[in-house]
């Protein structure tokens, strides 16, 4: 039995386990609930202690990208809400090189700290990931 | 949904009272938030409250519990961002109850 658990016994083995898990997002910050959705889920998965990392590909880019203005479309820009990810202790974002470039986009052009990494690379942090979720 | 007078203005709130609108909110509303929640105001519960529109300001997102503290701790020390403190000011979630009162959405991942 054990206060953290409430009182609830849990195998040793499931006890304190940290798994790597890595949001995945591939699509334009608006127009679909994806990119939204993708950053509550991250928000409340901080709150389990897990090893959590981000990952922006293809479109997903443009998520992270400066200067979104929301008020022609009628939606709350929640892009702000990235530079938040910190205070999470979310610190892993990764950006896929050539997503950047095909549109035209540099490291300068983003709103939060960020390692780019070419396809090779990417693949390699998304194979050592427990669990890979994409949005 | 429902609709609350407050100081001669209808004001939109969830089933939980936290505010539909953050825009309806001024010291008033917060006055009435905080009466609902049982929590007298004193200038330290307004420190908490008004660095939580500030947050919010600045990140669209009402903070988790941990992050609050560790945001508060930053900025105004640690003699006031630690559970405690929080807790003896906001006795049932300072998350949660200042939240309401600072006119926020209910943080995420709140249960």
């Amino acid at each position: 039995m054990s206060d953290v658990t409430g009182g609830i016994d849990m195998d040793d083995e499931t006890e304190g386990v940290v798994k790597k898990f890595m949001f995945l997002n591939r699509k334009a910050p608006y127009g679909t609930i994806y990119a939204l959705e993708s950053l509550e889920v991250v928000l409340i998965s901080a709150a389990f202690d897990q090893d959590v990392s981000l990952a922006f590909v293809d479109d997903g880019v443009y998520q992270i990208v400066k200067g979104q203005h929301t008020k022609g479309i009628d939606q709350k820009n929640f892009s702000p809400t990235y530079r938040a990810l910190e205070g999470y202790d979310i610190e892993k974002l990764y950006v896929d090189k050539d997503s950047l470039e095909a549109r035209g986009l540099s490291e300068e052009d983003l709103l939060v700290d960020v390692q780019v990494l070419d396809s090779a690379a990417m693949a390699d942090k998304m194979a050592e990931q427990d669990v890979v979720i994409s949005f | 949904m429902a609709i609350v007078n407050i100081a001669g203005k209808d004001v939109d709130v969830d089933e939980e009272g936290y505010l539909t609108n953050l825009a309806d909110w001024n010291e008033d509303v917060a006055a009435y938030l905080a009466q609902e929640e049982k929590v007298e105001m004193t200038e330290s519960h307004w420190e908490v409250v008004n660095f939580l529109r500030e947050y919010y300001n600045e990140y669209q997102i009402a903070p988790a519990i941990r992050v609050l503290t560790k945001a508060i701790a930053k900025k105004l020390g640690p003699d006031k961002g630690n559970n405690k403190y929080l807790y003896e000011l906001f006795p049932y979630g300072p998350a949660k109850q200042a939240c309401k009162i600072a006119g926020l959405p209910k943080p995420t991942g709140c249960i």
